[in-house]
């Protein structure tokens, strides 16, 4: 049992470093990124391939972020010329486009039969427990350092002016600030963080496949900032381990009642409890748990 | 040292908007721009601050010639506009609002963010200082730390000259000002844009609002349909009577 409480935390933890980086991206400068996903395939399998040739995983992660956030310059540059629902739909094309190409590309990736084996974080510590833990902890402390640095971000004047460039692009630019600039570091901050998010999956879980990188992740994070609330870094974190107890709680509805459902049903009615959830959110409590950035 | 703007025309579709548009004023100075509604003044206000693209023409300040420059570079060249419907941060504070207009801040990178703490406190603080006097100037004291999207028309339309003047301009391009403010405000408005010329900063302003306007500016440029009809003081250009017919004909004077 302790087991799967430290498996779910450090799921838990992935998505917040998700939500951290969504948040940076759409809560505070109102980039709409429907490929989330994508700079996280892409921090995972770099990660794994990078270690996998003898890099030490503290280089193989910093290779992770660095690589995810250069793939946010090319999304970039398209994007910006485009406004709120295309570039929605660029990023979510990307982060398809990143998955496919991640399947066909089978000399680098093995293709659907995915990698396995790839370096456990820890792995000196033995398989099991303190592995574990020790990943939780590393997760732990990268979790806290990047929602300190964007609390830092958000009261300082590069927060001011990308919070302008949500409310007015334009009279942003009647002021001299050029929004492209400002908009392309936030991309790269945010794939940098969903980068971070791939490498500690890829290490923990130790086996990569492209299916494991469909948008409904991306889904899973916008719905953790959603529930938690849109713009502020602590609803971040509240969303991510709120989702967590959605997604992990629905298991249990089965044991408590294991004649009433299939399990196969049991994974439709899980996505179908998710979806009520962010329904009544949206309905009765739109600006989330700990509230966002419209009232403040 | 002036703005020259120089037979611009700008069409939409089979719709022309402008129609070899010139005009000249000193950089420093003080030049209204009338007419009726559709006459081109908003549009002709977009092309000159760089928010559309003329279709010929040309836009000069101080010798430097704009036309290939974007809005935001328009604007560090010196000259900053506002908006006829004010377009506020609506989610910053008014303090937040200016602050965010100044210009050079070390602070508005990553890098220097994390690598120059020091630089950025003690440039943040100077810039704080700035836009409290903006703010005393404006009389915004009140509203100071209320979120700008909460404030009035008239109020709103303080944030935008005082975020305009944040970005420290020599010419600044105020897009119907007195529209939908109460009179109080109007006065107070016209009184502060006075006091600001004086101090040298030169302004363009649209308005429908002939009686204030007439009194702000010592010269008018009228349009009509794209085109300017008349330029000159405000009494000479009223006595005209094309003018008369193509604006106060249609509006009582």
């Amino acid at each position: 049992m302790e087991a799967y409480f430290v498996a779910i935390a450090i799921i838990g933890a992935i998505y917040v470093l998700l939500a951290l980086g969504l948040t940076v991206q759409y809560g505070l400068t109102g980039l709409v990124n429907f490929g989330h996903v994508g700079f996280f395939a892409i921090g995972a399998y770099a990660s794994a391939l990078i270690s996998m040739q003898g890099v030490p995983l503290v280089l193989s992660f910093a290779c992770a972020a660095a690589i995810a956030a250069l793939a946010a310059w090319p999304i970039g540059l398209v994007a910006l010329r485009l406004r709120d629902d295309y570039f929605a739909v660029v990023t979510l094309g990307f982060s398809e486009t990143v998955r496919l190409t991640i399947t066909s590309e089978k000399w680098l990736t093995n293709g659907v039969q995915g990698i396995p084996g790839v370096p456990r974080a820890f792995a000196g510590l033995g398989v099991g427990m303190p592995g574990a833990l020790a990943t939780l902890g590393a997760i732990a402390l990268v979790c806290a350092l990047a929602a300190l640095m964007l609390r830092r971000i958000a009261a300082s004047p590069f927060g001011r002016v990308i919070e302008a460039i949500r409310d007015n692009e334009d009279a942003l630019r009647a002021l001299g600030k050029d929004p492209a600039r400002f908009k392309i570091q936030v991309l790269a901050l945010g794939a940098a963080l969903a980068g971070v998010a791939g490498a500690f999956y890829a290490h923990y879980i130790t086996y990569l496949s492209p299916d494991q990188f469909i948008p409904l992740v991306t889904f899973y994070v916008w719905m953790a900032m959603i529930m938690g609330g849109v713009g502020r870094v602590s609803g971040a974190v509240v969303g991510a381990l709120l989702l967590m107890l959605f997604l992990e709680g629905t298991r249990f509805l089965r044991d408590l009642a294991p004649d009433l459902i299939s399990a196969v049903d049991m994974a439709s009615v899980r996505l179908g409890a998710v979806g009520l959830a962010l329904i009544l959110f949206t309905l009765f409590r739109p600006q989330g748990l700990v509230g966002d950035y419209t009232r403040r | 040292m002036s703005l020259s703007v120089r037979g611009i025309d700008k069409s939409f579709g089979g719709f022309r908007a402008l129609d070899g548009v010139s005009f000249e004023m000193p950089t420093d100075g003080l030049l209204g721009i009338i007419g009726p509604n559709g006459a081109g003044k908003s549009t002709l206000f977009s092309v000159v601050s760089g928010f559309i693209a003329a279709d010929a023409g040309s836009v000069t300040l101080d010798g430097r010639a704009l036309d290939r420059l974007g809005a935001a570079s328009r604007a560090r060249a010196g000259m900053v506009r506002t908006f006829q419907v004010p377009r506020e941060f609506h989610h910053l504070t008014v303090r937040e609002n200016l602050m965010a207009a100044a210009p050079g801040q070390s602070g508005e990178s990553l890098f220097g963010l994390f690598l120059r703490p020091g630089r950025v406190r003690s440039e943040e603080a100077a810039i704080r200082v700035e836009a409290e006097a903006t703010i005393a100037l404006l009389r915004l004291a009140p509203v100071a730390d209320t979120p700008a999207g909460r404030l009035s028309g008239g109020q709103k339309k303080l944030v935008e000259l005082g975020r305009a003047l944040m970005a420290r301009p020599r010419l600044i391009l105020l897009d119907e000002p007195f529209a939908g403010v109460n009179p109080v405000l109007v006065e107070q408005i016209m009184e502060r844009i006075g006091v600001l010329n004086a101090r040298g900063i030169g302004f363009l302003v649209i308005e429908h609002d002939l009686g204030a306007l007439s009194r702000l500016v010592p010269r008018l440029v009228v349009m009509d349909r794209g085109r300017v009809l008349a330029a000159g003081a405000p009494q000479e250009v009223l006595a005209d009577a094309a003018v008369r017919e193509a604006y106060l004909g249609s509006m009582p004077a």
